[in-house]
């Protein structure tokens, strides 16, 4: 009994002195604080994968009415801003001096082949960004539209059709994508508190030598391992009550599953992130090469290999492979569904089962790291 | 002077066997950006290669019959089931096995014979609202496909005007062209940044620091010192990323090397200048690391990497002016797809090379004063 007590009594000694070192260092609280209001931030309001503007230069090769209101419809549409240059060598230079993202070319024959019904434009864009010219194609189709409808004779064949698709977006109607950025910064919230943070701490012990001179007292490993764990499991947790709270009042996104299995996923995946900061910082005993490989092993791939930012099934079959050995990506399939779509048992079961085998085999792992270190 | 320049000399020499003795040091500088530029260059990427999707029609007729093979023949779209009831719906989109679902009425053949909009309804799982939006849009030209065919067929005129496109630089709008060369400069920041903001740090740690100030070395002798090193390391990761997009990725690189590395090497200042600027702030290894990635990680997300930089808002826009990497992807991007040269890249330069000056003799003097 009193073996019990005493063992309680050296955990609470120790997380009390790794509580009080994360209050005193400015960096911890900047990790564990500033870090989740700097990511909700700069997702919320920094990151938008619109294209707001354009600048377009035009080259009227046709001069003459028609292609100028066309020009005019380009010029009244909110995404586009026009400069009219006289040459296709002129259009090129704005866009190599990035005066200009692309060009739009109203060829000579224009006029002419409008009233054959077969006019033609030309959009050059610079693929040197594929994806703002991917925007800028789609963009153009509003005034282009836009000016063959006002120009349609009443009663000519409809520009739809004949197949019209009509669109639903299950679970994200408004299209807003705050709706898929706030489950995903929960993870990588969790996995820089749980994983980077804590595998320098851990190693610094171990660089200093204070964790051998903690060996020589009646402290088991086990203990040692518990009081690092609970201070940064607290800390974690912060981070994710910050990320739930600008998911509810800043951003509404609404939380469709039940809160009490929200908060479980992110408990379990929260014990895989401190595992394996744990596991790598007990295994090279570095600060250097331990937040090196936290980085490598937790936080890039919460970011990339996720299915956060970047759809998994398009990936080549040996990176989607890699994906499955990767805890992040189990944890952003519980995040998006208990938030977005409801308790979805199909989806929510395994990854739970997945997480908690993890995080069981990397506390009996890291258990078992540190007690032959001890010896 | 001279005595300076060896100083400095020994300093580089010093700073090199610090890093490079150690093989899982050694390992750990050129591994992650191999990696990392292989795992980036293939999983980021917002086209899609493969959409599963389930079928719910209850036509059956001959068109609808033809638009959903076009779809199948695609090599994107990738049918997993044909649904019998509505309620099937909600059972693979909930449990994430079809990206779509394509619905299509019992009366749509009717309604396309008789020349009035025949509906195709597509149901999306929205959980990341930007790959369902991909789909659909993919899905969207499939759908014109088969109308231009249609039409075509059945004498129907075409749509007004058609819009051509063409892209300059990148003939097939590949994201991995714009992405590959982004990664130059995105990958040597996180490593050298990093790397130099620790190497300080470690000493400072460790003690040496201290004796290294009070040895005749002037601290500007010892920014350069460790700067020089950091540098050089930074211009191999560069150089290692460069090949492997150009011979394993085999995206062709049209620019000039000599402006390339020009840049390089000034950005590479930039970026060794702020973590000299940050080691000067930390007084543990946890906190260089950990500042360096909280200034790491913005400078990244907002570098035009994956968004565009205009389309933030205007006040992140003038905050991220200090954003080394966002001059250093725009530059390399340039050299490497469209042959920019000097005269092009002037915006470029110049204020990579005033941070680096700032940074660099910000720190010199926050270590000196440290020394008072």
């Amino acid at each position: 009994m009193s073996d019990l007590s005493a063992k309680l009594r050296r955990i609470r000694a120790l997380t009390l002195k790794e509580t009080r070192q994360i209050l005193r260092d400015p960096s911890s609280i900047a990790i564990g604080v500033v870090f989740p209001l700097m990511m909700i931030l700069l997702f919320g309001y920094g990151l938008s994968l619109d294209v707001t503007r354009v600048s377009v230069a035009v080259v009227d090769e046709d001069a003459s009415s028609d292609s100028a209101s066309l020009i005019g419809e380009f010029q009244l549409s909110p995404y586009f801003s026009v400069t009219v240059v006289h040459s296709m060598a002129e259009a090129k230079t704005l866009v190599m001096d990035r005066k200009a993202d692309g060009a739009l070319i109203i060829p000579s024959d224009f006029t002419r082949r409008w009233h054959l019904g077969e006019a033609e434009v030309q959009i050059l864009v610079n693929g040197t960004d594929s994806n703002e010219a991917r925007i800028m194609q789609a963009y153009a189709q509003g005034p282009v539209a836009q000016w063959s409808e006002g120009r349609s004779a009443p009663g000519a064949q409809p520009s739809v059709g004949p197949v019209v698709v009509v669109d639903r977006l299950w679970f994200n109607e408004s299209n807003d994508s705050h709706y898929f950025l706030v489950p995903g910064l929960i993870v990588l919230v969790m996995t820089i508190i749980g994983a980077f943070l804590t595998a320098m701490v851990v190693a610094r012990e171990w660089e200093r030598g204070t964790l051998e001179a903690l060996f020589v007292t009646p402290m088991r490993a086990g203990e040692f391992l518990v009081s690092k764990f609970l201070p940064y499991f607290g800390l974690g947790m912060i981070g994710f009550v910050l990320c739930l709270l600008a998911g509810q009042f800043l951003f509404h996104v609404p939380m469709r599953g039940s809160f009490a299995l929200l908060c479980l996923a992110s408990m379990i995946y929260l014990l895989v992130a401190l595992g394996i900061g744990l596991l790598v910082s007990t295994l090279v005993k570095s600060q250097f090469l331990a937040s090196q490989l936290a980085m490598l092993l937790t936080f890039l791939p919460a970011m990339m290999l996720s299915g956060f930012l970047y759809d998994l099934r398009s990936m080549p079959v040996f990176i989607r492979g890699i994906t499955y050995a990767l805890p992040a990506r189990y944890a952003v399939a519980l995040m998006q569904t208990l938030y977005l779509a409801g308790d979805v048992g199909s989806v929510v079961w395994p990854n739970l089962l997945i997480l908690g085998a993890m995080a069981a085999a990397l506390m009996i792992l890291t258990r078992l790291a540190t007690r032959k270190r001890l010896s | 002077m001279g005595s300076s320049l060896s100083r400095i000399l020994a300093l580089i020499r010093k700073e090199f066997l610090a890093v490079l003795k150690d093989p899982r040091s050694r390992f750990i500088i050129f591994l992650p950006p191999i990696l990392q530029c292989l795992i980036f260059g293939y999983a980021a990427s917002f086209d899609l290669n493969s959409v599963p999707y389930a079928v719910l029609n209850q036509d059956g007729g001959a068109a609808s019959t033809d638009l959903l093979s076009r779809l199948d023949g695609s090599g994107v779209f990738r049918r997993q089931a044909n649904l019998e009831r509505t309620r099937d719906i909600s059972t693979w989109i909930d449990g994430s096995r079809a990206l779509l679902v394509v619905r299509i009425d019992q009366d749509f053949e009717r309604h396309l014979q008789a020349g009035e909009p025949a509906q195709v309804e597509v149901i999306a799982d929205g959980r990341n609202s930007n790959t369902a939006g991909t789909a659909m849009g993919y899905l969207g030209s499939a759908v014109d496909a088969f109308n231009g065919d249609w039409r075509k067929i059945h004498g129907l005129p075409g749509p007004p005007v058609r819009i051509v496109t063409r892209s300059w630089y990148n003939p097939n709008l590949d994201s991995r062209w714009s992405m590959i060369p982004s990664l130059i400069g995105t990958l040597t920041m996180m490593g050298t940044l990093m790397l130099t903001a620790l190497s300080v740090a470690r000493e400072r740690e460790q003690g040496t620091f201290d004796q290294l100030l009070v040895t005749p070395f002037r601290p500007f002798e010892i920014m350069v010192g460790k700067a020089v090193p950091n540098m050089v390391i930074g211009l191999s990761q560069s150089t290692t990323i460069l090949l492997i997009a150009q011979f394993w990725f085999r995206i062709p690189f049209v620019g000039s090397f000599a402006v390339l590395y020009a840049g390089l090497g000034l950005f590479l200042l930039a970026a060794v200048g702020l973590g000299l600027f940050v080691s000067s702030i930390a007084q543990t290894m946890q906190q260089a690391m950990l500042y360096a990635f909280l200034l790491v990680m913005p400078f990244a997300l907002l570098s035009g990497l994956t968004t565009p930089i205009n389309s933030m808002p205007q006040f992140l826009q003038s905050v991220m002016v200090i954003n080394p990497l966002r001059y250093a992807l725009d530059l390399t991007k340039r050299v490497y797809l469209e042959d920019a040269g000097f005269a092009q890249l002037g915006p470029d330069f110049l204020p990579l090379a005033v941070i680096g000056v700032v940074t660099l003799f910000s720190a010199a003097w926050l270590f000196s004063r440290r020394l008072t």
